[in-house]
């Protein structure tokens, strides 16, 4: 406090309104990412654990599925593809997010004219460029190590393409709802519990065909299945298509029941999305 | 709101905040005048935070009517925000950020902000420019969140308990720094527990105890402190004597007369008169 500010020095001149949304928005994205990629620990955390989780799977179950040719390490890169979405989208936003809450990060934005819609773009950006990397990750250890074939057809790439944008929109919208759960340290078991079962039960750690018929369909109700069976559709020979439960890849089922999630996390979000804490009023 | 008249930054009629059965702010009327510093004073749990809160639009309030800056913070919008600056209690975010960085980052927000560079130095905040938020100290993080609430150029700053965990020095230079906000034409609500602090800044304060305002003055006047009778302590034949009096200038006049020595002084004359912290304690007695 060595100088006063009676005499202000504008760097710009008066507006009414200020930066626009998308403006303020790559702002938030770039200062999102600063902020991820600052922090050693969480960027070794978050692009190592599916790795590590891979090559744990693969080499505690490696065999081959009789006439498809496909191995249970290719159905693995898949499994992990999905749940990559889920991990960074969901689990990590809703934590991200709780803790902004509690440290007084969102209050503190609220108190500025920043537009809602700018934090929620900036966030969006962090989790495409956090999921995306370890896509590209998993599929180079994937391809390079253990014979997992990247499709050169354009049409298994637009199939990637519909799976992630619908996967990560549903999950993006669903961990700023997961977010509420949260409170400070504390609630991060209420959202890495359920997603640690959905895993199991979406053919993520087992695979899928193999689970029994009852947890089949209660996965089915949820994104993760369908996100790892979407994978397979792309990254496995279409052989494999007949080991499903439905006997094929059930693209659009699969469209039909993300696109569900998107709508349900976008309303659950345009309701219970808080800026302040419960106990805040 | 039609009723706010000029020269008036906030008016407050009837507010009232309920948490379950606690009334945490039991029916507030005040006004804060454009330009000046307004200080709240309360102990802890008198409500000073949720009206602050209220008046900022960080809370819904259950009853009472609110305008600041001529509109309802309830129903603020995104060029009414750029008006106001809030200076929040205590805050722990961006950690991995420096100081620059943040600055610069929150200058994006507002339609027409203050130089960051400047806003950074203002705060004595310059040689720390470069380090990330988790190296500062508490004080140094205070006086972050002072820059970021002062950078939009607000018409209204709000200041909650900014001076918490600084060093007599680094206070004084604050105190210099809200001084000259002020004088630059920036209203201001304060709310501390420092009653020195609201003595050397508020142009007026008010005093909250169990969520009502128990009176509102100017610093001096607060609770008829002006009026109140004043205390001479003296010594006479050795022993320490005492009085309190209306008319402290005649008794003291008196006493010049009978015991003026050689060179005209009264031995150990003492004149004190109730201080705002006196007055402060008496206030929030009685309301309790």
């Amino acid at each position: 406090m060595t100088a006063t500010l009676t005499d202000p020095v504008r760097v710009r001149p008066p507006a009414a309104d200020g930066p626009g949304t998308l403006r303020i928005g790559r702002a938030r994205a770039a200062l999102e990412l600063r902020q991820f990629f600052r922090d050693r620990r969480q960027v070794f955390f978050t692009f190592s654990m599916p790795i590590v989780m891979f090559l744990l799977l693969a080499s505690i179950f490696d065999h081959t599925y009789e006439g498809t040719g496909v191995s249970t390490q290719q159905i693995y890169v898949t499994g992990m593809l999905a749940t990559g979405i889920l991990s960074a989208c969901l689990q990590g936003l809703s934590l991200q997010v709780g803790m902004e809450r509690h440290n007084g990060t969102l209050k503190r934005l609220r108190a500025t004219p920043m537009p809602p819609a700018s934090y929620f773009l900036g966030k969006i950006a962090m989790v495409v460029v956090v999921s995306l990397g370890q896509a590209v990750v998993l599929l180079g250890i994937g391809s390079m190590f253990f014979g997992l074939d990247l499709p050169t057809a354009p049409g298994r790439w637009f199939t990637f393409a519909w799976v992630y944008l619908l996967g990560a929109t549903a999950c993006t919208l669903l961990g700023l709802v997961c977010s509420n759960l949260i409170k400070g340290e504390n609630g991060g078991p209420l959202v890495i519990m359920p997603v640690m079962v959905l895993q199991f039960i979406s053919g993520v750690f087992v695979v899928f065909a193999e689970l029994p018929r009852g947890l089949q369909t209660v996965a089915s109700l949820f994104p993760l299945k369908w996100m790892c069976q979407g994978m397979r559709s792309v990254f496995l020979p279409d052989a494999y298509a007949a080991v499903e439960p439905a006997g094929s890849w059930e693209h659009g089922r699969t469209a039909l029941v993300l696109a569900a999630w998107v709508v349900v996390g976008f309303i659950m979000c345009m309701k219970w999305f808080r800026w302040k804490g419960k106990d805040e009023g | 709101m039609e009723t706010t008249k000029p020269g008036t930054a906030i008016r407050v009629r009837g507010l009232r905040k309920q948490y379950g059965a606690h009334t945490a702010v039991d029916g507030i009327d005040l006004d804060v005048r454009t330009g000046e510093i307004f200080a709240l004073l309360g102990p802890n749990g008198a409500g000073k935070t949720t009206t602050t809160e209220i008046l900022e639009g960080q809370r819904d309030r259950d009853a009472g009517e609110v305008s600041v800056l001529g509109a309802d913070p309830a129903r603020a919008d995104r060029a009414w925000r750029a008006r106001i600056g809030i200076v929040l209690q205590e805050s722990k975010d961006f950690a991995e950020l420096t100081v620059r960085e943040i600055v610069h980052h929150f200058a994006l927000y507002y339609p027409a902000p203050r130089d960051p560079d400047d806003v950074i130095s203002a705060v004595g905040l310059a040689d720390k420019a470069r380090s990330r938020t988790a190296q500062l100290s508490g004080g140094q993080r205070r006086r972050l969140d002072v820059a970021l609430g002062i950078l939009g150029d607000p018409e209204l700053l709000f200041l909650d308990e900014p001076t918490t965990g600084f060093d007599p020095e680094v206070r004084r230079r604050f105190w210099d720094l809200v001084a000259s906000l002020r004088d630059g034409g920036t209203t201001i609500l304060l709310t501390t527990h420092y009653l020195d602090e609201a003595e050397h800044l508020a142009d007026r304060v008010g005093v909250l105890a169990g969520g009502r305002l128990v009176d509102v003055d100017t610093p001096d006047r607060l609770g008829g402190r002006h009026l109140a009778p004043a205390t001479v302590r003296w010594t006479e034949g050795g022993t320490a004597r005492e009085a309190v009096t209306a008319a402290p200038t005649a008794l003291v006049a008196e006493l010049a007369v009978r015991l003026g020595g050689a060179d005209g002084e009264v031995p150990d004359l003492a004149v004190d008169r109730p201080t705002l912290e006196d007055t402060y304690l008496k206030l929030i007695g009685e309301a309790r």
